[in-house]
């Protein structure tokens, strides 16, 4: 079957998608967004979550039918996204989102990397980076959507907050420790209008 | 494998009519699971989040109407004053993600015995709104669950709603698990005082083939509250008549060894939750019940 929805801003198109098929393995296998990660497939882990229309879910566990006519926001989008929400956009007019080559080029490149760091990151990305909160990389982008989503709604969370937010999301290299200075960081840095 | 997608309540109940084998879908986190894992290839899958009525409630006078996909997360932050002792529940469900998608509905549709709403569904009272296009019926919740993953929906059955009843006093849940979040029961408690009829209600999760009430327990600390002038003078309850309700709701339970805990300390941890809710409900409703008396 086909699933027509939104990908980070922008109309996608999937063809040939198996009924049974997840929200996860379209993004990964059809559409070339590999930035959510696969590995528990039963909603254990979290390192396949996604906004689906706004909401933070496992995308292991979204039917990809489910998603027609929805509004997706991936990892790949988390910086473009986090722009348009600091610029009060309502994310309709002008050139908007981030196309999937965009998407499938992005790489994280905080202001601290060496050349070609023009690829700007959100806030959260940023204090992931600089708060050391990336080991091994895999439960990262998870980890960046859902903490992203917390901090939306609630700019300065205590430590309880994050530590609930942030519960369906497994790591297994970083303890959580940097992960909570991360979050911490980029509340600080977002309640200071940096 | 057939995707079918229904736009209104009343399509669902004829595709469901027509394809009884089909799967229906709201939140996936269970369905999903067995679909990736290759545990199941349903024929039709039935997805069922574009019925907006479905995502749904109505708070009424005596109950509130939940609708069948209202989301865990919903519940928690919308009907924790009516639904106390669902909301504590809701809460211990899985992660934030899982608790966006799931909701009681799938949580009776699968009936595990571990589902985390049951305890909470039974100690409340509540009734299953089922439908079909044959009709609408109401099955009381305890009559709900026939069995290990079974139910009692016809298979042209659709979950379209729970009725439970509005808290009319304190409510508690309790679940034993080896961490906060993203965690099976090993067994669970719910607890609930109906300072109106004067009963308490229990909910037993995970401790028996399917999720149970504590009938003997119930009786027995229904009287002996009625006979000590409890609900009127508001006095701490017995140590000895907690122990005996404490005893009593643990030999309710019908468990079994698995990897999570053996069968003995699902009884034990049962007879644990059961006296300390009561305590937890017990001191709150005598805290409520001082008030009223301070103030007349």
């Amino acid at each position: 079957m086909r699933v027509n929805f939104t990908v980070n801003g922008r109309p996608q198109q999937a063809d040939d998608v198996w009924e049974g098929e997840s929200l996860l393995y379209v993004l990964r296998e059809r559409l070339g967004l590999p930035g959510s990660k696969n590995a528990c497939e039963q909603g254990e882990c979290g390192s396949c979550t996604v906004r689906l229309d706004g909401v933070p879910v496992c995308s292991c566990l979204v039917a990809a039918g489910q998603a027609e006519g929805r509004e997706v926001v991936t990892v790949e989008g988390l910086a473009d996204f986090a722009r348009q929400r600091a610029c009060g956009s309502d994310g309709t007019g002008g050139v908007c989102g981030t196309s999937l080559d965009e998407a499938r080029a992005w790489q994280a490149r905080g202001t601290d990397s060496q050349a070609g760091g023009n690829v700007e990151l959100s806030p959260v990305q940023q204090a992931f980076i600089d708060a050391g909160a990336v080991q091994c990389g895999f439960c990262t982008p998870g980890l960046l959507v859902a903490a992203d989503e917390m901090l939306e709604r609630n700019p300065s969370p205590s430590d309880a907050d994050i530590r609930e937010a942030l519960s369906g999301n497994l790591c297994r290299c970083t303890g959580y420790e940097k992960i909570m200075d991360a979050v911490r960081l980029a509340a600080a840095r977002q309640s200071e209008g940096v | 494998m057939d995707f079918l997608r229904p736009a209104s309540w009343e399509e669902a109940l004829a595709a469901k009519a027509e394809h009884p084998t089909a799967v229906p879908i709201a939140g996936g986190t269970d369905v999903m699971v067995e679909i990736n894992f290759d545990h199941r290839r349903p024929e039709y899958l039935m997805d069922l989040t574009r019925i907006g009525d479905l995502y749904e409630w109505e708070v009424g006078r005596d109950t509130v109407r939940l609708g069948a996909s209202v989301p865990y997360a919903t519940i928690m932050e919308q009907l924790r004053p009516e639904l106390p002792g669902l909301a504590l529940a809701s809460h211990t469900v899985a992660s934030p993600q899982i608790r966006n998608r799931g909701g009681v509905g799938g949580n009776l549709g699968t009936a595990s015995p571990a589902g985390d709403a049951h305890p909470a569904l039974l100690a409340a009272g509540a009734e299953v709104e089922v439908e079909s296009v044959r009709g609408s019926r109401r099955i009381p919740v305890d009559d709900f669950y026939t069995g290990v993953k079974r139910n009692a929906l016809a298979p042209d059955e659709l979950i379209r709603a729970v009725h439970i009843r509005k808290a009319d006093g304190p409510q508690q849940y309790s679940k034993v698990g080896t961490r906060n979040a993203m965690v099976i029961a090993v067994c669970a408690f719910g607890l609930a005082l109906h300072p109106q009829t004067r009963t308490v209600r229990t909910g037993i999760g995970s401790a028996a083939p399917t999720p149970v009430r504590a009938k003997a327990a119930e009786d027995f600390l229904n009287a002996a509250l009625e006979e000590g002038g409890f609900w009127d003078n508001g006095k701490i309850i017995t140590p000895s008549v907690a122990k005996q309700f404490a005893d009593l709701c643990a030999a309710a339970c019908n468990p079994i060894d698995d990897v999570r805990g053996t069968a003995s300390y699902r009884r034990h941890a049962v007879g644990v939750m059961a006296r300390r809710t009561l305590t937890w409900t017990w001191e709150s409703y005598r805290g409520a019940h001082r008030t009223t008396e301070g103030a007349a």
